[in-house]
């Protein structure tokens, strides 16, 4: 293009047009070298106002002693001191992985199971594949307000339901285990459907031929599910593991929620997330130079999970 | 250390530096403050949390027919702890704060304490000459050292014993409300019918709600509870504190309670209408609460009487006040005036429940009773109890400590957490927060 442009122009009346054209290239360069940067800004413009800003300016925070409703003044690092030295903050990091390992892991097996036998054909297959992912359209709030009536332990129906069989009404709100069972049934509750839609993805893109050959060498219904789904599935399964830590390391609606909007999280603590902890910090008890030192060990947990969960996933495609 | 006057309106200029240069269409929003009192028509905003009963009972229409011109637009959160903090944010932007703002008590030693310049000094207002007119302790919490006063008071919680009468009656304890306050004279004795209640109450049904509003009745009516009147900090030394705690925490862990935090859990909502518990100490604006939640099928059965400790007792009662920013602060200090001058005090009380925090509104109520609690003289017992209280010393972490002591003995009697170690871990969580 450039040669083209400074090779001398022969006629003179020419000249005027030829600039014009000149010119319009120089546009049309400048066009195609920046195009792909406006095309991408909205974005990024979007990620510095919403996620780059707060992000920063929560580490700014972080590192003072801020009262909602008066003025910070720069305390260092006294607040990641007094976190790190709180047994509350470790009561919740506990909390988040039981109820994160008691709600992931039962929810991707159910969504496996789910997809598999969706994965047949069979009457009413769309009607069963929308119905599943209607819980995940429901909102956290609506979701957990019905759980926390069927959890209830005066008149709820957990507790009519275990009448009936012979066991003693538990109080699914105060008991330790208890609490972090019924909040966790929600999240799987909600994110099962999700998970198996994604699953049954995966398992459509999986060859019918080798289903075949494994008919052909005689493997059962098990066998194959063992040995070609499974396998096949890998990287959906390893998708739906990180997205479902990462949300686990966030839950926060649910037992907000279920504990009737007390960030307590129980007399003891005992079903308090560290999303929980960080809002009772902020915005019960008003420190939120405190409230930001939490967001930002959150933070980089979640960076290390993320880490992790890619360090393996790489171990895996080599290993494969 | 000097530092840059809001974090949070450096953050809402560079957003709407970004948005002008993403070209958005929208404008950056930013509103010129409207003149000071503008004649013709003004709008007013108030916004309020959970039922003050202004909307309920008609007041704020009454007032726009009064005063041409006013309209009022309302908006009402139902938790305070959620509107607390929203507002908060509003305060320290600058931007978005109402006409009229409500103020709850255990927030008004904060408001007093650290947010001077966040309110308008309603001496300089059409409310400055009603200010006299309040219960002298009720203003007194709302006036900054300075003397600069920020809210009117709306109404004040003195407490009372309401108690279902139906329930006792089959646990064969007396139901005449005179008996009972006679018999339920101390707290000790009003565990010792809780004893008596258990051995022969309906199957599921506790004496009292939980030991956390046991323990807040308890308190309430000491008038040095979490701070001295220096400021200090005394929760952990103070005998009154520990008394009230073992006192709560002794019915928790003998059953005596239902196990259902107040406010918080579903349960204690339905408890009023199912029976789950017998008595609960109630301050006069859970009238109207109880009302609501037991509904027509528990009228008849609540009855009212005086509460046990024989000195009386405060919980709760609110303020209207006017945020510093507000374009229209006479207009709404009119409004406020009258809002919580003693007539419509007195109509308030009949109607909700709320008790006046005026000498006049307070004289005006003394009769009233209430066919629902089976004509309960709630006037007179109401009256009697504020005369009695104490005046409270307030603080501004009165809230957090509550919290932390509440939910100790929530662990107390649903956990089966000792008394002891959940008075350690009380203590240990209270210097976690407030420290």
């Amino acid at each position: 293009m450039t040669l083209t442009l400074s090779r001398p122009e022969p006629a003179a009346p020419d000249a005027p047009g030829q600039r014009r054209r000149a010119r319009r290239s120089r546009l049309h360069a400048f066009e195609a070298r920046s195009a792909p940067y406006a095309y991408i800004a909205p974005f990024f413009l979007l990620f510095a106002a919403f996620g780059l800003f707060p992000l920063i300016d929560t580490a700014w925070i972080s590192l003072h002693r801020y009262r909602l409703g008066s003025s910070m003044s720069f305390i260092g690092p006294d607040n990641f001191a007094w976190l790190f030295t709180n047994p509350a903050f470790y009561n919740a990091l506990l909390n988040t992985f039981t109820i994160g390992v008691l709600s992931t892991v039962p929810q991707l097996l159910l969504a496996l199971g789910l997809a598999h036998l969706l994965n047949h054909r069979m009457r009413g297959r769309t009607f069963f594949r929308v119905a599943m992912l209607m819980p995940y359209a429901t909102s956290v709030a609506a979701a957990t307000l019905v759980f926390a009536q069927l959890f209830s332990r005066d008149a709820g129906l957990i507790n009519w339901l275990l009448g009936v069989v012979g066991v003693n009404p538990v109080d699914w709100r105060n008991g330790s285990w208890a609490a972090q069972i019924a909040i966790s049934s929600i999240i799987i509750w909600r994110w099962t459907g999700y998970n198996a839609l994604i699953y049954l993805a995966g398992m459509q893109s999986i060859s019918q031929d080798l289903y075949e050959a494994a008919a052909l060498d005689g493997a059962n219904a098990w066998q194959q599910f063992r040995h070609v789904t499974l396998p096949g599935l890998r990287p959906t399964i390893l998708f739906t593991i990180v997205v479902s830590t990462i949300g686990a390391s966030q839950v926060f609606g649910e037992p907000l929620i279920f504990g009737g909007g007390a960030a307590e999280g129980g007399a003891l603590g005992q079903y308090q997330t560290l999303g929980l902890f960080l809002y009772q910090q902020g915005w019960q008890i008003g420190q939120l130079g405190r409230a930001a030192a939490v967001a930002w060990v959150m933070f980089l947990m979640i960076v290390v999970l993320v880490l992790v969960n890619a360090a393996l996933a790489r171990r895996r495609e080599r290993a494969a | 250390m000097q530092l840059p006057p809001s974090p949070a309106r450096k953050g809402a200029a560079l957003v709407a530096g970004l948005a002008l240069l993403a070209a958005s269409a929208c404008g950056s929003g930013g509103t010129s403050p409207a003149p000071q009192d503008a004649a013709g028509p003004v709008e007013l905003s108030v916004s309020l949390f959970g039922t003050f009963g202004y909307q309920e009972t008609g007041l704020f229409a009454e007032y726009e027919k009064q005063n041409p011109g006013v309209t009022i637009k309302y908006d009402s959160t139902q938790s305070e702890d959620a509107y607390w903090p929203a507002l908060q944010t509003r305060l320290a932007s600058g931007k978005g704060s109402s006409d009229v703002q409500g103020i709850e008590v255990a927030r008004i030693a904060d408001v007093v304490t650290n947010q001077q310049d966040l309110w308008t000094d309603l001496r300089d207002t059409a409310a400055g000459s009603a200010v006299a007119g309040y219960l002298p302790w009720k203003e007194k919490a709302a006036t900054t050292k300075d003397g600069a006063v920020l809210g009117l008071g709306t109404d004040i919680g003195p407490m009372a014993l309401c108690y279902r009468s139906d329930l006792l009656g089959k646990a064969g304890l007396p139901t005449d409300p005179a008996t009972l306050a006679a018999q339920a004279s101390t707290w000790q004795d009003y565990l010792a019918l809780g004893e008596k209640y258990k051995a022969s109450a309906p199957a599921g049904s506790a004496w009292t709600d939980s030991a956390g509003g046991l323990y807040n009745a308890i308190v309430s009516g000491e008038q040095k509870i979490y701070y001295d009147a220096s400021g200090a900090l005394v929760y952990a030394d103070n005998p009154a504190v520990k008394q009230a705690f073992d006192t709560a925490a002794g019915a928790g862990s003998t059953g005596l309670t239902a196990k259902l935090e107040q406010f918080v859990d579903p349960g204690w909502d339905a408890g009023f209408g199912s029976g789950t518990f017998a008595t609960i100490a109630c301050p006069s604006w859970m009238i109207g609460y109880i009302k609501g939640k037991a509904g027509d099928a528990g009228a008849g059965k609540w009855n009212v009487t005086t509460l046990p400790g024989g000195r009386g007792a405060n919980w709760g009662g609110s303020y209207l006040a006017i945020p510093a920013t507000s374009p229209h602060k006479e207009q709404a200090a009119k409004l406020i005036t009258w809002l919580t001058a003693p007539e419509q005090q007195a109509r308030l009380f009949t109607k909700v429940g709320n008790f006046p925090s005026t000498t006049g509104g307070i004289a005006q109520v003394s009769a009233t009773t209430d066919p629902y609690f089976a004509n309960a003289p709630i006037g007179k017992i109401y009256s009697t109890a504020a005369q009695a209280a104490p005046v409270q010393i307030l603080g501004p972490d009165d809230g957090v400590l509550k919290k932390v002591m509440t939910k100790a003995l929530l662990s107390v009697e649903a956990n089966g957490v000792s008394p002891a170690d959940a008075w350690n871990a009380a203590q240990q969580a209270a210097k976690q927060q407030i420290g």
